[in-house]
C-alpha cells in the first residue's frame, strides 16, 4: 500500500505521484514507484531546469548532434566527428571521494564510446573548501587518487581542467568530469531499440545491490547524516571498463546491432525505457538472466541498481551470436535479457510473474516540468559593495602571496598524478591556456578548456555565465583554436529556493548570450541541483567546456615567453576593477565587489585578433589575464617559458596600482612578438581596432614592473617560481 | 632495406598497444602486427614488444597475471632462444614477473602515480638497444607508473651492476645522478634493464611517447632506431 509517507521517502510530490496514476490508470506497485522516483527526479529528467535550457543556441552548420543524447557531437572534418560532454559526479564525490570521482569517469567515458568514438581526453573541473581544513584535503586527495586510479588505469590521458577553492564548497565540493572522444563521422550509434522481436543483450559486469538510489541522492539537500548514504555511491572497475570500450568498439566496426545505450543513473530502468522511447517502442525483459553478483536480489533492486561498467545493446536479429563472440573474446558476458516488442511499453519478467508493466512514454517523456518561483537573492546589495581599501605598502610581498594561492599556484602536484601522455596525441602538456591534441594523420589538432569562475557568477550571476564562456574561448584563442562547440555543467543549490532558481536563469541567460555572440552551439551538458549540505548552498558554478579546431597543430602556440629580447604585448585595455578578484580574497579575505564587466564585441575582436595573429605567425607565445590579474599573467608567462626568462616592463596607465596590478578586467590576452614581427603585429591590431601596448621586453632573470618610471615589483625569477611551484605540495607535505 | 616485424602483445587491461604499435608502424615505417595474449602463434615476428597498461586491471601485482597468460610461454620460449624482447613500463612489469628479468618493482617513493618527463641516462651503448645512442648521453622520455620503483637484493644488484645490465638511469638534464632526478626511488636509479644475454630489455619511460617532436621529444626513437639497425 503505498501512502503519505512512502511518496515522500521516493522524492515524489503528492501531485507528481497523483500524475503517476493517472497516467498509468492504476496505482503503482513498488518496483513501478522506484522507476518512477527515479526516472523523475531532477537528475534524470531536468524538470526545473527544462524550460531554461531552452535559451540555449543549438544548431549550427557542424552539429552533428545537439543536446539529448549520450553526447554532443561536431563534424570537424577530414570525415570525422568530435564526441563530447560533461557531467557532475558532486554528490557521490562527497560521501566518498575516491570512487566517486572514478565512477564520474567511467560514467562520462561510457557516454562517449556508446556513440562508437573512442575516447581521446578527459578534463576535469573541481571545486573544494579551503585547503586549511583537513577534511578538504582528503576529499581534494581522494577525488584526484580516483579521477587518477579510473582514467589511468582505462588508458584516457587527463590532459587538463581547473580547480578553484571557496568556503561554499567545503561541504559540497564539485567533481565535474569532461570527456571527449572521435569517430568515423558515419558510424555513430544511438539508444535505438528499433525492429520488433530484436534481442536485447546485457553486456558488462554483474549486477549487484550498489548505487541503488544514486540518482534519488543526487535530488535532494544533504545534511549531517550524508555519510550514512555511503552504500549509495558505486565502486568502479577500470579494467573491466577498457575491456568494455574494446568490444563495443570492435562491435560497433560491424553491422550487427541496432543501437546502444549504457547503464548509468537509474540503470537498467533507465536504459531499457529510453531506448524503447526513442524509437516509439517497447522492451521486454527477464530479470532471471540478468547477470548478478549478489543472491536473493528483487525486481525492485535489480531495476534500480547503479552497478557500473554495463551497457544495454540491441542487436540485430540474426547477429546477436557475432555481437557475443566478440564481448567473449574480451571475457565479458553477454546475454539476451528480452528483446524489442511493439505497443511502447515496459514489461519486466521476474520468475515467471510480470512485477513491471509501465509506458515508457509516460516515465521518459511525461514528467512534469517546472517554472519554479524566482527571487533575486538579497546579499546581491550588500556583497557587492566594497568598502574603501588600503593599497599593498610591498608589492613584491603581495605578488608572492597571489602566486601562492592555491587558485593561481601550479598544479604540477595534481596533473602528475594523471597519466595525461597516453594515447601520444597530447602536444601541449597541462598548463598551458588550453589542451592541444594532434589528431592522428591530419594537419589538425583539437583544443580543449574548461572555466568557470564562481565568485563571479555569486555577485553577477548574469555576467558569470558570460565570462565563464568568453573566458574558455578567450583560452581557446590563446593557443590558436577556434571554438567549435560547447558543453556545460551547471552546479546549483535547490531549486525549490527562488533565490537559486533565480541564480540559475540569470547564469543560463549570461551562457547563451555569449554563446550566441560568439556563434558557437551549445551541444549538451548536465545539471547538478540541490548542492547545498546542512543548509548551505554552493556559489552558482556553471562550468563551461569549449572544444576548438586548431587547423595546423605546427602553429598552436604556447603561453611561455620563447626568447629574451622579445616584445611584451598587451591585447586590450586595463580598467580599474577590483570586484571579485582572487587578490581581494587573498590579502582582504573578501569576496566582495562588481565583478569585472564584459562587453561580448570587445571580447570577440580581440579573440579573432588573437586568432589571425596566430595564424599570419606573429605572435610567439600568448597568454590570457584571469585570476590574478595582469601582474599575474606576466609572471606565469615568464614562470611557463622553457629558460625562466624575467621581464622588464613600463605600465603607464592612470588607476589604482593594486587594480591595474591585479584587478581582472576581461579581454585581455598577453603576447609576445620577435623584433622582425612586432611592427606587422602592431599593424595588424591598428587595422582591426584592437587596443595592443608594448609593455617592454623579456630580459634577463628577474621580474620588474614600472608604473610610471617607479619600480613596484623586482623579484627573481627563481623566487617567483618558488612560491608558484611549491605551494600545493607544501600544504599536502607530510609534516 | 627489408622492413622488420615487430610483434606488440595485447594483454586485457594494455592502453600503449596502440601507441606503441603507431610509433612502429607510422613513425619508424616498421612491419608491425599485433599478437593477441589467448594466441600461442608469435607470428614469426623479429621482436616481441611488450606495451604499457594495466594488464589484467594489474589489480594482483603490477604484471603479475600478464605473466600466465598463454602468449607469454611463447615469448619467454622466444627469448630464451635469443629473440629480441622489450617491455615498456608494464611490459617492463610482466618481463619482472615472467622472470626473464631480475628483481621487482615498489610503488614510488612518493606513492603516488608519477606522469612526467624524465631524463635517462644511457649506461651501456653495447646493447642491442641502445647502440645508436652514446654512453653518457641523455634521453627525454616521459615516464606514466604507479610501480616503477625498482628493487633488487644487494648481491642481485652487485651481479647486474658487473655484467653491465644497466642500460639507463635516471638523471638530470645534465647526465647527473642524483636522488631528486631519480623520481620513482629505483635501486641505483635504474630505468632500464637488459637480461645477461643481452636480448631482454624492461624499461619504466615510454619511448613510443617519445617519438616525435611534435609530443615534446623524439629521443625515444633511439631505441626502435637501434633494434632496427641491429636487425636489418
Amino acid at each position: 500500500m503505498i501512502d503519505k509517507k512512502i511518496i515522500e521517502e521516493y522524492n515524489l510530490t503528492q501531485e507528481e505521484y497523483e500524475k503517476i496514476v493517472e497516467l498509468i490508470g492504476r496505482e503503482p506497485n513498488i518496483t513501478e514507484l522506484g522507476i518512477f522516483s527515479l526516472m523523475w527526479s531532477e537528475h534524470c529528467s531536468y524538470k526545473s531546469s527544462k524550460i531554461h535550457l531552452k535559451k540555449f543556441p543549438v544548431r549550427g552548420k557542424n552539429v552533428i548532434q545537439g543536446p539529448g543524447e549520450n553526447a554532443g557531437i561536431i563534424d570537424i572534418g577530414d570525415g570525422l566527428a568530435a564526441v563530447f560532454k560533461i557531467e557532475s559526479h558532486n554528490h557521490p564525490s562527497y560521501i566518498e571521494p575516491y570512487q566517486g570521482a572514478a565512477t564520474g569517469i567511467g560514467g562520462i567515458l561510457r557516454d562517449i564510446f556508446t556513440m562508437g568514438a573512442r575516447p581521446i581526453a578527459l578534463l576535469d573541473s573541481l571545486r573544494f573548501g579551503p585547503l586549511s581544513k583537513s577534511k578538504n584535503k582528503s576529499i581534494m586527495e581522494g577525488v584526484i587518487s580516483g579521477i587518477a586510479g579510473y582514467g589511468n588505469s582505462i588508458g584516457v590521458p587527463t590532459v587538463g581542467g581547473d580547480i578553484y577553492f571557496n568556503n561554499c564548497y567545503s561541504l559540497n565540493p564539485l567533481v565535474n568530469v569532461f570527456a571527449l572522444g572521435i569517430a568515423e563521422k558515419d558510424k555513430i550509434f544511438y539508444a535505438k531499440a528499433e525492429g520488433i522481436g530484436n534481442p536485447v543483450l546485457y553486456v558488462g559486469s554483474k549486477t549487484g545491490r550498489d548505487g541503488i538510489h544514486g540518482a534519488t541522492m543526487a535530488s535532494a539537500e544533504f545534511d549531517q547524516n550524508s555519510e550514512e548514504k555511503r552504500p549509495n555511491v558505486q565502486v568502479g572497475d577500470p579494467f573491466k571498463e577498457k575491456l568494455l570500450v574494446e568490444a563495443c568498439l570492435e562491435v560497433m566496426a560491424k553491422d550487427i546491432i541496432v543501437g546502444i545505450q549504457d547503464m548509468g543513473a537509474a540503470g537498467l530502468t533507465c536504459s531499457t525505457t529510453e531506448m524503447a522511447a526513442n524509437s516509439g517502442a517497447g522492451i521486454e525483459i527477464n530479470l532471471d538472466h540478468v547477470p548478478q553478483r549478489e543472491e536473493g536480489m528483487t525486481p525492485y533492486e535489480m531495476m534500480l541498481s547503479e552497478s557500473q561498467e554495463r551497457m544495454l545493446i540491441v542487436a540485430k536479429k540474426d547477429k546477436f551470436k557475432e555481437v557475443q563472440k566478440i564481448f567473449s573474446k574480451w571475457d565479458l558476458e553477454a546475454v539476451i535479457i528480452g528483446h524489442v516488442t511493439e505497443g511502447g511499453r515496459l514489461k519486466v519478467k521476474f520468475e515467471g510473474e510480470i512485477v513491471v508493466d509501465l509506458p515508457v512514454d509516460a516515465i521518459v517523456n511525461l514528467c512534469p516540468v517546472y517554472n519554479r518561483e524566482r527571487k533575486a537573492p538579497s546579499y546581491l546589495k550588500s556583497e557587492t559593495l566594497l568598502p574603501p581599501l588600503p593599497q599593498p605598502k610591498n608589492y613584491n610581498q603581495t605578488l608572492l602571496k597571489l602566486l601562492s594561492s592555491a587558485t593561481i599556484a601550479e598544479k604540477e602536484w595534481v596533473y602528475r598524478q594523471y597519466d595525461h601522455t597516453v594515447q601520444v596525441n597530447t602536444a601541449f602538456l597541462p598548463g598551458a591556456d588550453a589542451s592541444v591534441l594532434r589528431i592522428k594523420n591530419t594537419k589538425k589538432a583539437l583544443a580543449l578548456t574548461l572555466d568557470g569562475n564562481s565568485l563571479y557568477s555569486y555577485l553577477n550571476p548574469r555576467t558569470g555565465g558570460k565570462i565563464a564562456v568568453a573566458e574558455a574561448c578567450r583560452n581557446l584563442a590563446c593557443v590558436g583554436a577556434r571554438p567549435v562547440g560547447v558543453t556545460n555543467c551547471l552546479n546549483f543549490g535547490n531549486p525549490e529556493k527562488p533565490e537559486i532558481m533565480w541564480q540559475f536563469k540569470e547564469v543560463v541567460e549570461g551562457v547563451a548570450q555569449a554563446c550566441r555572440a560568439f556563434d558557437i552551439p551549445v551541444t549538451g551538458g548536465n545539471v547538478s541541483f540541490y548542492n547545498d549540505t546542512e543548509g548551505i548552498s554552493i556559489y552558482p558554478s556553471p562550468v563551461i567546456g569549449v572544444v576548438g579546431i586548431v587547423d595546423d597543430v605546427s602553429k598552436a602556440v604556447s603561453p611561455g615567453f620563447k626568447e629574451e629580447g622579445d616584445s611584451v604585448v598587451l591585447l586590450g585595455e586595463n580598467k580599474e576593477e577590483l570586484g571579485g578578484s582572487e587578490y581581494l580574497k587573498c590579502v582582504f579575505n573578501m569576496e566582495k565587489g562588481i565583478p569585472p564587466q564584459i562587453d561580448l564585441k570587445e571580447e570577440k575582436r580581440i579573440q579573432e585578433f588573437c586568432l589571425e595573429a596566430i595564424s599570419l605567425d606573429l605572435v610567439e607565445s600568448a597568454h590570457d589575464i584571469s585570476e590574478g590579474g595582469l601582474s599575474i599573467s606576466l609572471v606565469e608567462c615568464s614562470l611557463l617559458s622553457r629558460r625562466k626568462i624575467g621581464i622588464r616592463l613600463h605600465l603607464q596607465d592612470d588607476m589604482r596600482r593594486d587594480a591595474l596590478l591585479f584587478g581582472e578586467t576581461q579581454s585581455r590576452i598577453v603576447v609576445s612578438s620577435s623584433s622582425q614581427k612586432l611592427q606587422k603585429l602592431l599593424n595588424l591590431a591598428e587595422k582591426r581596432k584592437v587596443k595592443a601596448s608594448v609593455l617592454g621586453k623579456t630580459a634577463g632573470n628577474r621580474i620588474i614592473l614600472y608604473h610610471f618610471n617607479k619600480k613596484i615589483i623586482d623579484v627573481p625569477v627563481d623566487e617567483a617560481h618558488k612560491a608558484w611551484k611549491e605551494a600545493i605540495p607544501d600544504i599536502f607535505r607530510i609534516k | 632495406m627489408a622492413k622488420l616485424k615487430f610483434g606488440v602483445v595485447i594483454f586485457p587491461g594494455s592502453n600503449c598497444d596502440y601507441d606503441t604499435y603507431y610509433a612502429l608502424r607510422d613513425v619508424c615505417k616498421q612491419k608491425t602486427i599485433f599478437l593477441w595474449h589467448k594466441e600461442h602463434d608469435l607470428k614469426n615476428v623479429d621482436c616481441v614488444v611488450l606495451p604499457g597498461g594495466f594488464s589484467y586491471g594489474d589489480y594482483l601485482r603490477s604484471g603479475s597475471i600478464a605473466a600466465f597468460s598463454p602468449l607469454m610461454q611463447e615469448v619467454k620460449e622466444f627469448a630464451l632462444k635469443g629473440g629480441l624482447v622489450l617491455g615498456i613500463c608494464n611490459g617492463f612489469q610482466v618481463l619482472l614477473e615472467l622472470g626473464l628479468l631480475p628483481g621487482a618493482m615498489l610503488r614510488n617513493k612518493n606513492l603516488k602515480f608519477l606522469c612526467q618527463f624524465v631524463h635517462i641516462r644511457v649506461e651501456n651503448d653495447k646493447t642491442r638497444f641502445s647502440h645508436r645512442a652514446k654512453k653518457g648521453q641523455t634521453l627525454k622520455i616521459p615516464i606514466a607508473h604507479f610501480d616503477g620503483n625498482y628493487f633488487a637484493p644487494p648481491e642481485t644488484i652487485a651481479e647486474i651492476k658487473k655484467n653491465n645490465q644497466i642500460v639507463f638511469r635516471y638523471s638530470d638534464a645534465e647526465g647527473k645522478i642524483n636522488e631528486e632526478a631519480n623520481v620513482n626511488g629505483s635501486a641505483e636509479s635504474i630505468a632500464g634493464l637488459i637480461n645477461k644475454a643481452g636480448n631482454v630489455l624492461g624499461m619504466m619511460p615510454h619511448p613510443e611517447r617519445a617519438s616525435e617532436i611534435l609530443l615534446g621529444s623524439e629521443d625515444g626513437r633511439v631505441i626502435f632506431e637501434s633494434i632496427i639497425a641491429k636487425l636489418n
